[in-house]
């Protein structure tokens, strides 16, 4: 398979105005991935799928990842004037990350035996802006996974054909997977107590726990 | 109530004497049908058990009845999640008396390894009656055996007048318990506080 810097000319070939970026990744096994735009999604995803040398005809899985906003303190080296002198001094500067919600799409091909080609997606924020086009009409197999990803982050994908929770029950209007979700009180002690569970179980027994 | 040595005297010469309360308890404990449904991993030692090498027909527990009219036992066999513990709970209020109740698993019991799963319900017992609990992940056939085991004796000792008198024969007792509702954010009640308080905190030292 073309490099990933060839993919992206050739994506930007085929669908104008799409915006690829190649997402570095630090971990061991080192895969880069495409970060597209929602706009052009689905264009993009039709031209990998469709490309004889890619044909991309298998998304074997979708999965969600949640970005909450999050401080960085970072020292940076800055070129200051002291008393008349040049000097580099190291500053502490904080910067925030943006918060949003990411579907990530594991494509193989069966045809070409080449694979995977990772995708993601990114939403405008996490709170009221969470649409995303749906690849389920490009993949077939995406369909049960991004219902999943509905169901447990609360990505919306427009464009699916039967959008609903796929895991918790339709009335239940909490997202389990994003980080701040603050789960029910339905149990009242662990066997193996830790400082939520035994913050927990404090609660529920005021007169002091065994352990 | 017959005299104990009279009573040996005469199974000796050949003559069988009985209450009405043990043949009807006999007949009950022997004759355990089970509802067939499973829930999870525990499923499969349930259906390890019923077949020949542990061979659960020789307690006459072998009749998986696939219609809650027609089952005396259920056997909670595995996780029950939040979404399905309403059907378990109609599951039981269709089934007709007397009806008892095995929680296999420590899931069935608890919530087990899932307990703080936010979509697994925290034992069965919070919403029906659990008669005999049977811990392990999954509880191997012998320990199912030796459950229904421990539900024959305690249907032998059952009695059928008097103040300890079967649940099934107390019209004041309930055979039904209220199905929860799935709820924004939980289902709703949590549990059933007539039948389920949380257990109390004991210290050993």
């Amino acid at each position: 398979m073309e490099t990933l810097e060839q993919l992206k000319t050739r994506i930007e070939a085929a669908a104008p105005g799409a915006q690829v970026d190649i997402v570095p990744n630090g971990c061991p096994a080192s895969q880069p991935s495409l970060l597209l735009d929602g706009g052009h999604a689905r264009a993009v995803a039709q031209f990998l799928r469709d490309d004889p040398t890619l044909a991309f005809d298998y998304a074997s899985n979708v999965t969600g990842v949640d970005w909450p906003e999050k401080t960085i303190k970072e020292k940076i080296k800055v070129k200051k004037t002291v008393e008349g002198v040049e000097k580099e001094v190291e500053e502490v500067c904080e910067r925030k990350t943006p918060a949003y919600l990411e579907a990530v799409y594991h494509l193989y091909s069966m045809a070409r035996k080449h694979g995977p080609l990772i995708l993601r997606l990114r939403t405008e924020n996490r709170a009221d802006r969470v649409a995303l086009p749906s690849l389920t009409p490009v993949w077939r197999s995406c369909e049960f996974q991004e219902r999943e990803i509905f169901d447990l982050y609360g990505i919306v994908f427009e464009g699916h054909p039967d959008l609903r929770r796929l895991l918790m029950w339709p009335e239940f209007t909490d997202h389990p997977m994003r980080k701040d979700y603050v789960e029910a009180d339905d149990y009242e002690y662990e066997p193996t107590p830790h400082e939520e569970v035994l913050a927990k179980a404090r609660k529920h027994y005021p007169g002091g726990t065994p352990a | 109530m017959i005299d104990e040595g009279l009573r040996n005297e005469l199974s000796r010469q050949g003559v069988v004497t009985t209450t009405m309360e043990e043949l009807y308890n006999w007949g009950r404990k022997n004759s355990l049908w089970p509802l067939q449904f499973g829930l999870a991993c525990c499923a499969i030692e349930m259906i390890a058990t019923s077949m020949a090498r542990f061979d659960i027909a020789r307690f006459g527990a072998e009749v998986f009845r696939p219609s809650p009219r027609q089952a005396d036992l259920m056997i909670v066999a595995g996780t029950v999640t939040k979404k399905m513990a309403p059907q378990i709970v109609r599951l039981y209020n269709q089934m007709p008396e007397p009806k008892y109740v095995i929680a296999m698993g420590v899931c069935a019991i608890s919530g087990g390894p899932f307990k703080e799963g936010y979509n697994v319900l925290k034992g069965i017992d919070r919403y029906i009656p659990v008669d005999v609990h049977i811990p392990g992940c999954p509880p191997r056939p012998e320990a199912l055996l030796q459950a229904l085991m421990t539900l024959q004796e305690k249907i032998d000792h059952q009695h059928l007048t008097g103040e300890k008198r079967a649940r099934h024969l107390d019209a004041a007792a309930p055979g039904e318990f209220p199905i929860p509702e799935f709820g924004k954010h939980d289902l709703e009640p949590p549990n059933n506080p007539a039948l389920w308080q949380p257990p109390p905190m004991m210290r050993t030292e």
